[in-house]
């Protein structure tokens, strides 16, 4: 029964992509979406429930033994991941009723926005290397299909180039499988964990897992290796793109934790050390990026490259608390990045526009908006009590213990900037008065749109505000992952059995 | 650009295509073939008729879209693998039916979970590739 609690968030995406298809050309499309989004999040609330009690899940799927078949495992990390993504997708499914137009439905919106969800869980679940390619493979499809959705022109050359750029990073994921199945004869990622170690040619595995950096670096977008990031996450539906902020990126991440802890770990003072400067030179360029950027979306875009850049900060420490600061940080950025996307779109119809040259005067016509910002801005940029404050302090407290003072120093300096940024959407957006002398209301956005749009920006505000506020259990939570990423015994063990231990 | 040897060519070649197609996807079970080769024979036999007729003769011969066809496939292969759900085991488990004896040997007939997925696959390949090549020959 336990591959059940494993399989089902991931069959009820697909369930619903198909249903949503064949009813696209009527309202109960939409409602199915919503309806799916619901379900798969209580189907990964059970999920999690199971995991905290039971500890590290797995189910081989069509009954064949590991390693042969593909497994779907769930530590504590894949759970939260899995819990996150459900309440992102419901949220922006929610936010789309107001905001995605029927024509966009009627080509399918619903059913790509699903498989795409279903790619995102199962990158997270999966215990299978290969699969995981796969699972990439069924996000990227779905996912360019969302960013090209209605054919404008920017659309079409921001999904090029968002596409070029994804396929070089499958190839070099897909020549580092093909390795390291040469050098071990296994893809299931518990069994690589045992046999490569027993490696002869230790540089050759070195090599592999620099092919896996690039490539996971790619979907992450780190230094030096984002560049198609900004060009793609500002062109579609506000909708699209928060939901690519808030989870595509972090598949990478999550991705690059897995590998990094669980398989590459025989050299830990290179490769690490590696992602460490990377790190460092993913937050500097992204906020740098930022601080140039006129555009309320380009801005946040540039802001997500500079917050990856502490995620994998705390990986490359791979302590403890690097990697209880890394989880959290995943989560919390995943709720605050998206929130901040669908914020623009509200500030969008109220005011007009996008570029801060342009609009102006929310402030004064929408307080309520104006306070919904400021929650999710400085909980990025880490002020005290929001979800952010505790994330840094965390990665921040890690590179300390280490001694890292240097990048430490950064971090904080980014921090910094990030508020300069932030600032400068609150200056240009909400105080400045509107430069057409239009006064932007929120009446100006029909009530069937609004309403909508505002209640999974208030339900992300809160949860924000809940995790600033009570970050105990989840604090917790973030150990108990990070303690099962640094000894993945009970990983192993629950998809080998208990013979298999190191 | 109509040409009467292709056409003349076509109403031979499609049905055997697809009739081929039909033969790969069973023969898969247990030997080289399977949906997702007859998926792509099964489109390969509409490409050809939609070159020879073109493609609003295609379409009007597919009734159905081929997206629909598609997702339709993806919703035949999941619910192959949820029949599990059933009998206990795990997603994608084969299920079997024994008619008329109690194993592979024995049994007169066998349906099976598999079968079907194997089906789904076929229309997921089948409605996939049609929904490509017909809107590259659209816009060509």
């Amino acid at each position: 029964m336990t591959s059940w609690f494993l399989a089902a968030p991931l069959v009820i995406p697909f369930v619903t992509a198909v249903a949503a298809f064949l009813l696209r050309n009527s309202e109960t499309g939409r409602w199915v979406s919503v309806a799916g989004s619901a379900a798969m999040l209580v189907a990964s609330l059970l999920l999690m429930a199971e995991v905290l009690d039971k500890g590290v899940l797995a189910g081989q799927m069509g009954n064949w033994p590991a390693p042969f078949g593909i497994t779907l495992v769930a530590d504590t990390l894949s759970a939260v991941m899995v819990v996150i993504t459900a309440i992102t997708s419901l949220a922006v499914v929610i936010y789309g009723m107001g905001e995605v137009p029927v024509r966009l439905e009627r080509l399918g919106y619903h059913a790509l926005y699903n498989a795409m969800i279903a790619g995102v869980t199962g990158a997270f679940l999966t215990g299978d290397i290969f699969n995981l390619y796969v699972w990439f493979e069924v996000m990227l499809i779905s996912s360019f299909g969302l960013l090209v959705l209605g054919g404008t022109k920017e659309q079409l050359d921001a999904g090029v180039k968002y596409v070029a750029l994804n396929l070089v990073s499958t190839l070099a994921f897909l020549a580092g499988i093909g390795m390291l199945y040469g050098m071990t004869g296994s893809l299931n990622m518990a069994e690589l964990a045992l046999t490569v170690p027993q490696v002869e040619n230790q540089a050759l595995v070195t090599v592999v897992a620099m092919l896996f950096m690039v490539g996971f670096g790619v979907k992450a977008a780190v230094f030096p290796l984002f560049f198609w990031l900004p060009a793609a996450y500002h062109t579609p539906r506000f909708s699209v793109s928060a939901v690519f902020a808030g989870l595509l990126t972090k598949v990478g991440v999550y991705a690059l934790m897995r590998v990094f802890t669980l398989i590459f770990v025989g050299d830990v003072s290179f490769t690490h050390e590696i992602l460490l400067w990377v790190a460092a030179a993913t937050m500097v360029t992204g906020v740098l990026g930022a601080a140039a950027q006129t555009d309320f979306r380009k801005i946040l875009s540039f802001h997500i490259i500079s917050q990856i850049g502490y995620m994998v900060l705390g990986l490359a420490l791979y302590t403890t608390t690097g990697l209880v600061g890394g989880v959290f940080y995943l989560v919390h950025h995943i709720i605050v990045k998206a929130n901040l996307f669908l914020i623009a779109g509200i500030a969008q119809k109220a005011a007009g526009g996008n570029e801060l040259s342009r609009i102006g005067g929310l402030y004064k016509a929408a307080p309520f908006l104006g306070l919904l910002f400021l929650i999710p801005a400085f909980s990025l940029a880490g002020f005290p009590p929001l979800s952010g404050f505790w994330a840094k302090f965390v990665v921040v407290k890690a590179t300390l213990e280490l001694g890292h003072w240097f990048v430490a120093f950064l971090a904080l300096a980014v921090g910094l900037l990030t508020i300069f940024s932030m600032t400068k959407i609150w200056a240009a957006a909400f105080w400045k008065p509107h430069p057409d002398g239009i006064e932007p209301s929120l009446s100006r956005v029909d009530r069937g749109e609004l309403v909508p749009m505002m209640i999974p920006v208030v339900g992300l505000a809160v949860l924000t505000m809940i995790i600033g506020l009570h970050p105990e259990p989840f604090v917790q939570i973030a150990e108990t992952a990070a303690d099962q990423l640094l000894d993945p015994t009970a990983y192993i063990t629950a998809v080998l059995g208990e013979e298999a231990a190191p | 650009m109509k040409s009467i040897i292709l056409t003349a060519g076509a109403r031979l070649l499609v049905p055997l295509l697809l009739v081929f197609s039909i033969f790969m996807l069973l023969r898969g079970h247990n030997l080289p073939g399977g949906g997702f080769i007859g998926g792509l024979l099964g489109a390969t036999s509409f490409i050809v008729y939609a070159i020879a007729l073109g493609t609003a003769e295609a379409r009007r011969a597919l009734r159905v879209s081929p997206e629909t066809l598609g997702m339709v496939g993806l919703g035949i292969a999941l619910g192959a693998g949820l029949i599990a759900v059933f009998t206990g085991d795990a997603l994608f488990t084969g299920q079997w039916l024994w008619i008329g004896g109690d194993s592979y040997e024995t049994a007169s007939f066998a349906p099976n979970s598999i079968l079907v997925f194997d089906v789904g696959v076929y229309l997921v390949v089948f409605g996939g590739i049609l929904s490509m090549v017909l809107a590259l020959e659209e816009e060509l």
